[in-house]
């Protein structure tokens, strides 16, 4: 059933390669294990029963950086902790993605003050925020998608370009 | 961007042992990131092999600065930053400073807020311990507890979020009562929880309570005698799982739990396992408060009418000038407390929180400080670690029960 009743008997697919490469980045990308605070609890919720993060290719959050594709900030982050959180994202191989989740992590939050970053994007490079304090899983889930967009659009030659 | 220092052995010279030095035993850094420290942990550990000889919690990596910010706001505006400090108990902290607000410039609360406070603050309850099953079991790769807790916890969650509006960081509590009744389904959506949940409990209980491999991970491990327990000050689930009988709703009622009818579990082995055993049976005490206090609910205001403190409803405004006067006056300048201290605690699903609250004469305090119950609690944790295997120490730090927003704050 599905791609094979729409095909025929063909059995040949033509797309291009940035296509295939964009979809499979976008199916399986999977995110650090890595809660701050307590948009971390929501991130949880959006992993559990109810709303089920694994169908949008997040089978697995990875404990480790080095196998993960996503960072999902989920939290504020201390003064104390800046530096951890970039020597992970340091850790990630390429590419890889942020998702500041949360009004503390995109913005600081209600907590303007001595001891916390005042947006996680002082510390590593954010490709989508996500509004909220905390934000609801559903939110989150959107943030997720968006960032599917945006990575479907990649193209080879700005990648070459960034990583040159 | 900082830099990452390096930092070398000699630096924690006077934490471990003089073995370390020598390299016959191995240091060993857990976390901050690791996904069974609860949070931004991080713990220096010395192990013989694989036995744990030092165990150092370093924390910090989630110090907000709460306290600071309270004190730079007024008394309704520094409410926000409780929900926000210990985040598996938002309901437990806005009472605790409500009640401290409310002692300091001297607020009766209605009996109808009173028995929706118990009724709030004992689903909150209810969610936190749901929560921490949940890691646990995942912690012991018990995956599907995490699973069943979780969708558990959003039958709660979407009780808050019809009184509220908010899943999670509710302010609902507001000194002088609640913020606004609840609506009608509120009674419904409660009854339909207290009959689903007892028989989810069961369901629990038959997945743990005697599984030969979560009692392997879990039994005699961490264990905690009651003498060293309150000398650390340790409070909540895991000084009574040490067989000391003290719980703050029985031994200092607070918010009219006198008149609910309800037992405070002790065990007395002081293990992993029967801090998981107090936890489960204090959700059956919990279901029981919420029934009585749903039960006594009287119809009636649901906060004071003293004007001062608590703001006008929006219909008079347009039709009373006093009104107009006291919601302009609440919302710009707040309300003066007197210079005093008080202290108020709660039993929060981890143990005591307290708050001590100065005021100084003015609309904002001028010190706020928080007793919370993870930091004592995880004082006591390389105590109780030291002689037990790596794999044991995931455990005994999930029976704990810490949130590193309490401790950090």
């Amino acid at each position: 059933m599905g791609v094979e009743q729409k095909l025929g008997d063909m059995g040949v697919v033509t797309t291009t390669l940035e296509n295939v490469v964009n979809w499979s980045r976008t199916n399986a990308m999977w995110p650090m294990l890595f809660g701050l605070a307590c948009c971390a609890i929501e991130m949880m919720a959006a992993q559990a029963s109810n709303y089920d993060m694994s169908r949008f290719g997040m089978e697995l959050m990875r404990a480790s950086p080095r196998q993960s594709d996503l960072m999902i900030v989920a939290g504020r982050v201390s003064k104390k902790m800046g530096p951890v959180l970039r020597r992970l994202y340091d850790q990630m191989p390429e590419p890889k993605w942020v998702i500041a989740m949360g009004d503390c992590a995109s913005c600081g939050g209600v907590f303007n003050n001595y001891a916390i970053f005042q947006g996680v994007d002082e510390v590593v490079p954010v490709d989508v925020y996500v509004a909220g304090c905390p934000p609801r899983p559903e939110a989150l889930i959107h943030g997720v998608l968006t960032l599917y967009e945006k990575v479907n659009k990649e193209k080879f030659k700005d990648l070459a370009e960034k990583y040159k | 961007m900082t830099q990452i220092e390096e930092v070398s052995i000699e630096q924690f010279k006077h934490l471990v042992s003089a073995r370390a030095l020598t390299g016959e035993t191995m240091l060993l850094n857990m976390g901050p990131q690791h996904p069974s420290t609860h949070g931004v942990l991080r713990l220096l550990l010395e192990l013989d092999g694989e036995i744990i000889v030092n165990c150092i919690p370093d924390i910090g990596y989630l110090h907000t600065g709460i306290e600071k910010n309270m004190e730079a706001k007024t008394y309704q505006k520094a409410e926000v930053m409780t929900d926000r400090l210990d985040y598996m108990n938002p309901m437990g902290n806005n009472l605790a400073y409500v009640m401290a607000v409310e002692k300091l410039v001297d607020l009766d609360v209605p009996v109808r807020a009173q028995g929706l406070r118990v009724i709030l603050v004992e689903l909150q309850r209810i969610a936190s311990h749901l929560v921490w099953l949940g890691s646990v079991g995942l912690d012991l790769a018990a995956m599907s507890m995490f699973l069943y807790c979780f969708r558990e916890r959003e039958l709660i969650l979407d009780i808050f979020e019809l009184v509220s509006g908010q899943r999670m960081m509710t302010t609902y509590f507001r000194p002088g009562g609640v913020w606004r009744d609840v609506p009608v389904e509120f009674e419904k959506a409660v009854r339909d929880f207290l009959k689903i949940f007892p028989a989810r409990i069961d369901e629990y209980e038959k997945l743990l309570t005697k599984n030969p491999l979560f009692l392997d991970r879990m039994l005699g491990l961490g264990i905690l005698d009651s003498a060293t327990a309150l000398s650390y000050g340790v409070t909540g689930p895991t000084l009574r799982a040490s067989g000391v009988n003290w719980d703050l709703r029985k031994a200092r009622p607070y918010s009219g739990y006198e008149q609910y009818d309800f037992n405070v579990p002790v065990l007395t082995e002081g293990d992993t396992y029967a801090r998981y055993l107090v936890h489960i049976q204090e959700f059956r005490e919990s279901l029981k408060i919420i029934e009585q206090a749903l039960n006594k609910l009287p119809f009636g205001p649901v906060h004071s009418e003293n004007r001062k403190f608590v703001p006008p409803p929006r219909s008079e405004i347009g039709v009373s000038m006093e009104s107009l006067i006291h919601h302009f006056k609440l919302w710009t300048e707040g309300f003066p407390a007197p210079k005093a201290s008080v202290y108020s605690a709660v039993e929060s699903p981890r143990g005591e929180l307290g708050l001590l609250l100065e005021g100084d004469g003015g609309p904002k305090p001028l010190r706020v400080h928080l007793r919370t119950p993870s930091f004592d609690n995880l004082s006591v944790l390389s105590h109780i670690v030291n002689g037990h295997l790596v794999a044991d120490l995931v455990a005994i730090l999930a029976s704990i029960d810490i949130v590193l927003g309490d401790i950090d704050r």
